[in-house]
């Protein structure tokens, strides 16, 4: 966005067709003076605004962006404009996680009758926004940030309990009772070193014999479901991988009669990640659980880990340790901690309690690593647009293939909107990323949003919908978001 | 050439920021909760705690670069017609390249036969760069540097070799281009520390064991293999992105505003469905089996067949780092057995 007299802003305006537009339009004819900051593209209903059009214009520079629809009860369509409140509120919360001011975004109501109020509405952004000033100098402030320690994720002492040989032996039993079935079983076995596990394909009950269950299973195995769609799966669940299921059953993504789940109660995982960085990376020899600690040998020697230091962080907080869905259950079911409702969302409190520019400059670090190698898309389980993913599609032209931060933001809000409402934490993001980014992160965001703005929780119950994808014709938790 | 120099551990603060003064440094640096690869800052110093995440390939063959801008013009006095004007630069910095593994500094040897004295933009940033590398102790996880021709002080793309004694680094310039980088920097005399260094290097190379035999190449297997080793893939494209000689790009022109834009060449994954997609919409390698089949034998079979050494230097990257655990040199090694 070039040839901007340096005193005009940029300010991208959607506005619905039947409403909004209108409203300008009596604004116009009724000579009501209006800056001239704002470009106004027009769109069938505010319904059609992606969050991610307001994501694009503001990563590509844009200093504000103002959405406006007709008002909630007179959409032209009915309801377009009850889902795109849900939407935009969502976004409005999101957006300065990531250290963009949200005064910068503003959504609102405007009817075609309504000149003077679209006078109002416009005179008053674009004021909000010369107030705030050109958008680069975020970017400066961020800039100019020296970053304090990383807030770290709530640890403590976890009752992590490794699973007998008797609970492994009934496991490979339950297994080889699937067999009879389905056509597939997916479960663990041990990977390259003693401190990798890696997902195995079980067709033959001679091969039950490879599998392994330990706390080193963490990663889920649900993203095989959609990939092995065609054939009858069964598939090992421990109770976090659980709410995967619950969600694609609930999307349809995956037919309640064409998967077999075998779950597995789980007292907490160990993220490999840590492990291997706690013994500086150097080639494992051997690992072996003793009591509170695993003790992993290399070519330096011995090292007693405490589990605490190394449980993974989506572990500590858990609420769902039993399968919520399941065909057998080996073992006893674990019981939820006690305490009221889904918690762990401290480490998001302390990335908002941090000041904009901090919180920019975090994610501009943390973003920073990406490579682009679309391992947290892949690995996500929900993400099931394959080839037609917008982060690589040349039509739509979303982005582009450079790797600047902005683009890497973009990648990222892309996959952290299109599973907003429906991500149920399994942290595969997380996981799967070679650069350590701390993904989910931004994933539980949007759930502590979800939970604060609709008291839902992704991945429980199957006959739910997600959030987005529904409405309340009165809200009671969205208030709306007036201008000064 | 070959001379032998030693900088104890209170010097190495003042080694760095004397290269640091001389030219951009890229060393690992800690980044949160990895280490990468990254211009040093003042007063920093290169973070040993843990391998690097990713190769320090961009800094000579960068993930994105543009080649070209270009900005369509209308004459308005004649509006048919249209100008494009075009700039294009392959000025390159100098750079070092402090404490990449030998397996880096093999992987620009890999990457060089393809692209230098080719690719002007490769060449520039190439002679531009220095790779001061430091040889490797012991193995990390998934190394297997031995079974391809290297090792952890294989000399092979440096031009300085360091060693690290625990007491100090055992300094070796290679090249002219190494003893070049030194000249200046406060050194002692590295004779008295031969023997420790070639001990700490042969005891090195003894505790990484190959996994098959350096010059192996693997049999054809059956479709069925590559579907059963695949099967667990997520098709992401971290292995090749953090591997220290892919070197498979992609062109794009991505514009700006109006007719303006550039041209820019990005890596690309063999590991992605859209890079063998034709414009047609057909696609030769659809299946991830047949994708994983060709970065193998891309590496072992293609590659070696045109240059004699494998396109891979066992630095271990695309194994401890894949999130499902895929072993590119077992696969190596079974499918080696089975053709002998």
């Amino acid at each position: 966005m070039q040839d901007v007299k340096s005193e005009t802003l940029r300010i991208v305006g959607f506005l619905c067709n039947w409403c909004s537009y209108g409203g300008a339009d009596t604004a116009g004819v009724s000579r009501f003076r209006q800056p001239t900051d704002l470009r106004i593209i027009r769109v069938p209903c505010s319904g059609r605004v992606d969050p991610l059009f307001v994501a694009r214009a503001l990563l590509s520079g844009a200093d504000g962006v103002l959405v406006s629809g007709c008002h909630p009860r007179d959409c032209h369509y009915s309801d377009g404009n009850f889902y795109a409140r849900r939407r935009l509120e969502m976004l409005k919360r999101f957006l300065p996680f990531l250290g963009i001011d949200s005064r910068r975004f503003h959504y609102t109501w405007v009817s075609a009758s309504e000149g003077q109020r679209w006078q109002q509405t416009v005179t008053q952004f674009t004021k909000q926004i010369h107030e705030l000033g050109p958008a680069s100098k975020e970017a400066e402030n961020a800039a100019a940030v020296a970053l304090s320690a990383t807030p770290a994720a709530a640890g403590g002492g976890a009752a992590l309990t490794v699973p007998s040989k008797e609970q492994v032996e009934a496991l490979k039993k339950a297994v080889i009772d699937a067999l009879s079935k389905v056509d597939v079983v997916v479960g663990w076995k041990q990977g390259f070193d003693p401190l990798h596990v890696e997902p195995c394909f079980i067709e033959k009950p001679e091969q039950a014999g490879q599998l392994v269950f330990s706390p080193l299973c963490e990663q889920s195995l649900a993203p095989y479901l959609t990939r092995l769609k065609g054939k009858k799966v069964g598939i090992i669940v421990k109770g976090c991988d659980s709410r995967t299921v619950v969600q694609l059953l609930q999307e349809g993504l995956i037919a309640r009669d064409s998967v077999y789940v075998i779950g597995v109660p789980c007292t907490g995982t160990v993220s490999v990640k840590k492990a291997a960085a706690a013994v500086g990376g150097e080639k494992v020899v051997s690992v072996s659980f003793e009591g509170d600690a695993v003790k992993v040998t290399t070519a330096s020697g011995e090292k007693r880990i405490p589990l605490a230091d190394i449980l993974r962080d989506k572990c500590e907080p858990c609420r769902y340790p039993a399968p919520l869905v399941h065909d057998v259950l080996v073992g006893e079911p674990a019981k939820a901690p006690a305490g009221e409702g889904p918690s762990g969302y401290d480490d998001i409190a302390a990335i908002e309690a941090m000041p904009l520019a901090e919180r920019r400059a975090y994610w501009e670090r943390e973003l920073g690593r990406c490579i682009r190698c679309y391992g947290c898309r892949n690995a996500c389980p929900l993400c099931v647009c394959e080839e037609s993913c917008i982060a690589e599609t040349r039509d739509p032209h979303w982005m582009t293939q450079e790797v600047t931060p902005a683009e890497k933001k973009m990648f990222h809000l892309v996959h952290a909107i299109h599973t907003a409402g429906r991500c149920t934490e399994c942290g595969e993001c997380e996981r799967a990323c070679p650069m350590g980014i701390p993904l989910m992160k931004l994933k539980k965001k949007i759930n502590k949003d979800m939970l604060d703005l609709f008291n839902y929780v992704a991945g429980t119950d199957p006959d739910e919908k997600p959030p987005l994808y529904t409405f309340k014709v009165d809200e009671e938790r969205i208030e709306e978001h007036k201008l000064a | 050439m070959r001379k032998a120099a030693y900088i104890p551990k209170e010097g190495w603060k003042d080694f760095v920021a004397a290269l640091a003064g001389r030219a951009e440094v890229y060393a690992p640096c800690r980044d949160g909760d990895a280490v990468t690869f990254r211009k040093i800052g003042a007063g920093q110093e290169p973070c040993l705690d843990e391998p690097a995440a990713g190769a320090p390939k961009g800094v000579i063959y960068p993930q994105s670069h543009t080649l070209f801008t270009f900005d369509f013009r209308k004459d308005p006095a004649e509006p048919d017609k249209m100008e494009v004007e075009l700039n294009a630069s392959t000025e390159a910095p100098e750079a070092i390249i402090l404490c990449g593994r030998p397996c880096d500094a093999r992987g620009f040897a890999v990457i060089d036969r393809v692209f230098l004295g080719i690719d002007p933009y490769y060449t520039a940033r190439r002679e531009q760069t220095t790779l001061i590398t430091l040889t490797c102790n012991g193995p990390y996880a998934g190394c297997f540097c031995t079974s391809v021709g290297g090792g952890p002080a294989d000399e092979t793309g440096s031009d300085v070799l360091l060693t690290d004694l625990s007491h100090g680094y055992y300094v070796e310039a290679l090249t002219e281009k190494g003893a070049k980088v030194l000249e200046n920097a406060a050194l002692k005399d590295g004779a008295p520390y031969e023997k420790e260094a070639q001990e700490k290097r042969a005891a090195a190379t003894q505790a990484i064991r190959p996994v098959f035999s350096p010059g192996a190449r693997p049999a054809e297997a059956p479709d069925a293999y590559w579907e059963e080793v695949s099967q667990k893939c997520l098709g992401c494209g971290a292995c090749t992105y953090l591997c220290p000689t892919c070197y498979c790009f992609n062109i794009t022109d991505e514009q700006s505003v109006g007719a303006a834009g550039r041209r820019i060449r990005s890596w690309d994954s063999c590991m992605f469905a859209h890079f063998t997609k034709e414009a047609s919409g057909h696609n030769p390698r659809a299946q991830k089996s047949k994708r994983l089949q060709n970065r193998v034998a891309h590496k072992f079979i293609h590659y070696p067949e045109k240059y004699g050494e494998p396109a891979c230097t066992g630095c271990g990257r695309c194994i401890r780092l894949c999130p499902v655990s895929m072993e590119i040199s077992g696969i190596v090694a079974t499918l080696t057995a089975a053709g002998t």
